[in-house]
């Protein structure tokens, strides 16, 4: 492992310096550009996930799927997908309400890339999962409750 | 460390490629204890990014909340059969990883 390339990419924040870095192919380009929301990671509760994603109250949206399980037996891998008929989505997130942490992923679609994102979650409890998608520059919302009968988190 | 190949599996139909990518990666929450009772640190992918050819076609963020061994699957517009998608992760403690596949 190279310990140098690991002090560089910790010392380093500013964007400029980032992009230097990519345009040097010392990191992949694409990841460069991206950088993690640590805020909108680190928050609790969905109302301060909401904010430190810039969605504030996002209005709830027929147009907006959020698919899964009604039951979920094992939570540490809950399948989980968003999808949209909204023009122009140019970000997803999924929101898992009662976890640790409420946002799960979020996803930044450029043109051409179609608003129907599936993963795999971990859910700590029964919850509501939140769609958040972003259209024309609006947020929108849809819900759906997944019970969970065990756990993903702990054991 | 060693990092595990990453499977992907791209398809082309009716001018829409969906792509299939299962990534191996531990994804610890850093809420987990073991045995002894201390708390296992986290350790997960924090970024994700996959392209077609050269393009951008998918940027993701992902949190703790993400299952072990991460699956993802998304479409987009346009590819042809034998272009070229490859994924590319990054986790919080810095490690990295690229793999590239063909579309069928």
């Amino acid at each position: 492992m190279n310990k140098q390339r690991r002090n560089v990419l910790k010392t380093c924040s500013g964007a400029a310096l980032m992009s230097l870095l990519a345009a040097a192919g010392i990191i992949a380009p694409g990841i460069a550009l991206a950088e993690w929301n640590k805020a909108a990671f680190d928050a609790k509760s969905m109302a301060d996930t909401l904010k430190a994603l810039g969605a504030g109250t996002p209005a709830d949206s027929k147009d907006v799927q959020v698919t899964g399980p009604d039951i979920a037996e094992n939570g540490a891998v809950v399948p989980v997908g968003v999808s949209s008929t909204l023009p122009n989505v140019t970000m997803v997130a999924i929101l898992i309400e009662k976890n640790p942490n409420a946002l799960a992923a979020s996803f930044t679609l450029p043109e051409g890339t179609e608003a129907n994102v599936q993963t795999r979650v971990k859910m700590g409890q029964t919850s509501n999962v939140y769609a958040l998608v972003k259209s024309d520059g609006k947020f929108f919302m849809a819900t759906k409750e997944i019970k969970v009968t065990l756990g993903g988190c702990g054991g | 460390m060693a990092t595990n190949p990453m499977k992907i599996r791209a398809t082309n139909k009716d001018g829409v490629t969906e792509v299939k990518v299962l990534v191996s990666h531990e994804m610890e929450t850093g809420q987990r204890k073991d045995a002894s009772g201390a708390i296992v640190p986290a350790w997960f992918i924090t970024e994700l990014t996959a392209k077609h050819n050269d393009r951008l076609v998918l940027a993701g963020e992902l949190g703790t909340a993400v299952s072990k061994n991460p699956y993802l699957a998304f479409r987009f517009k346009g590819g042809a059969k034998g272009d070229k998608i490859s994924v590319s992760w990054k986790d919080n403690k810095g490690e990295s990883r690229t793999d590239e596949a063909a579309i069928a």
